[in-house]
């Protein structure tokens, strides 16, 4: 999923200087799993607005709504019943789904109340790590299922480095050196024989190289 | 000002806070007025939107009491509520109201005097601290509206 996290009040309270009505729209989608703009972070957030304004004199009308997706055109609908009453929306959505509210309410600026930071797992509750740079082209069979892209701090290819020190990355000692993972990995498959391949050098054309991406499925289209 | 007297809110749990309020009671303990009780099953149903909610609604100061720590009968909820807390506290002084008007206490059912000595202790505090910032705009005005209101 997308992890993503909460922006301090004191920005957001900056951005909403100027607005007296605004709407404050969570995502029933990755961002409440990683609790960082679902339904919780609506109102948490909300409150928190809510009193600052109160305290500076100001007061301030918010509309809470967590809508099912942000990055989905048919679940903003909702939302045009009310919209135009609200001289900003805020949202908590990744920023896709912020930029997508964006495109779909014209009359009004969308500010975002997250920061968006990567694709990633939840380790444990309370605790996100990245896992993929979406390259467009997956290795993964050929490194256990590890991502060098991601993991290796370098994003090298045939690695390890000079620099790893037992099993740590020479950038950050608190970082797992990614290609230790998949040498361990392979290992622990077998497949240690997979190493002695050297990977060509990696083709960035179906990455972030050619400006943003496009994807086209014909059949689905109605 | 002069006039001020806060309202606090406790969030007490069950177990604990909310049963020795009531030995303080029994031993015939004074503990200030300005208290609001709210009873909990255990300080680890407390959320961060309880407690920024009590603000909202006009409470100059928030504590929350729970069993004493590795008492919780929940195993982890006094932990978690202290964790919740923190991140209340700050979120509070982001919002300009201060984190100080909000604590967490524990206590166990047998400790009458403490839920008193909290009370006096929270309620001091808060009156040095004065109003809720979101109450100040109006101060003068409302501090008279409120006194009529308490008679
Ligand atoms: S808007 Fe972003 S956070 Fe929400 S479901 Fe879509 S991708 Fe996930
Ligand atoms: S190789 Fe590319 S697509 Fe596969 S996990 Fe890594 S970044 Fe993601
Ligand atoms: S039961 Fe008292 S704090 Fe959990």
């Amino acid at each position: 999923m997308i992890i993503a996290e909460g922006k301090p009040i004191k920005e957001i309270l900056a951005m909403i200087d100027d607005y007296d009505k605004i709407i404050v729209a969570g995502c029933k989608g990755c961002v409440t799993v990683c609790s960082a703009g679902g339904q919780k972070e609506v109102e948490i957030l909300s409150s928190a607005l809510r009193l600052a304004r109160k305290a500076q004199g100001k007061a301030l009308d918010i509309k809470e709504v967590t809508l099912e997706r942000q990055c989905d055109t048919e679940y903003l609908e909702p939302m045009r019943e009310y919209a135009d009453q609200y001289q900003a929306i805020l949202s908590l959505a990744c920023g896709a789904g912020i930029q997508f509210v964006a495109e779909k309410f014209r009359k009004q600026p969308v500010l975002p109340g997250v920061n968006t930071q990567f694709i990633g797992v939840t380790e444990e509750q309370g605790v996100w790590t990245e896992r993929c740079q979406s390259c467009g082209n997956c290795l993964l069979h050929q490194t256990g299922g590890i991502c060098p892209v991601t993991r290796c701090s370098k994003s090298l290819f045939n690695g390890p480095c000079g620099g790893s020190k037992a099993g740590k990355c020479e950038i950050d000692p608190q970082i797992d050196c990614g290609w230790q993972l998949i040498y361990e990995r392979l290992k622990e498959l077998g497949l240690l024989a997979k190493l002695e391949v050297v990977l060509p050098i990696k083709d960035w054309s179906t990455s972030r190289d050619g400006g943003p991406r496009k994807r086209i499925r014909e059949d689905l289209k109605i | 000002m002069e006039n001020y007297e806060p309202t606090v809110v406790a969030f007490c749990c069950h177990f604990c806070a909310y049963t020795a309020a009531d030995l303080a009671g029994t031993m015939r303990l004074q503990y200030p007025t300005n208290i609001r009780i709210v009873r909990i099953p255990c300080t680890g149903k407390v959320d961060v939107r309880f407690l920024l909610e009590a603000f909202e609604k006009g409470a100059d100061g928030v504590y929350v009491a729970g069993c004493l720590e590795g008492d919780c009968h929940f195993l982890k909820g006094n932990f978690r509520a202290k964790k919740r807390v923190a991140l209340a506290k700050r979120i509070l002084e982001d919002a300009g109201i201060g984190g100080e008007r909000l604590e967490m206490f524990n206590m166990s059912a047998a400790m009458g005097p403490r839920f008193a000595e909290v009370a006096r202790e929270m309620t001091e505090r808060i009156r040095k601290l004065g109003p809720s910032p979101i109450k100040r705009p109006k101060s003068t005005a409302h501090s008279a509206e409120r006194k009529e209101h308490r008679v």
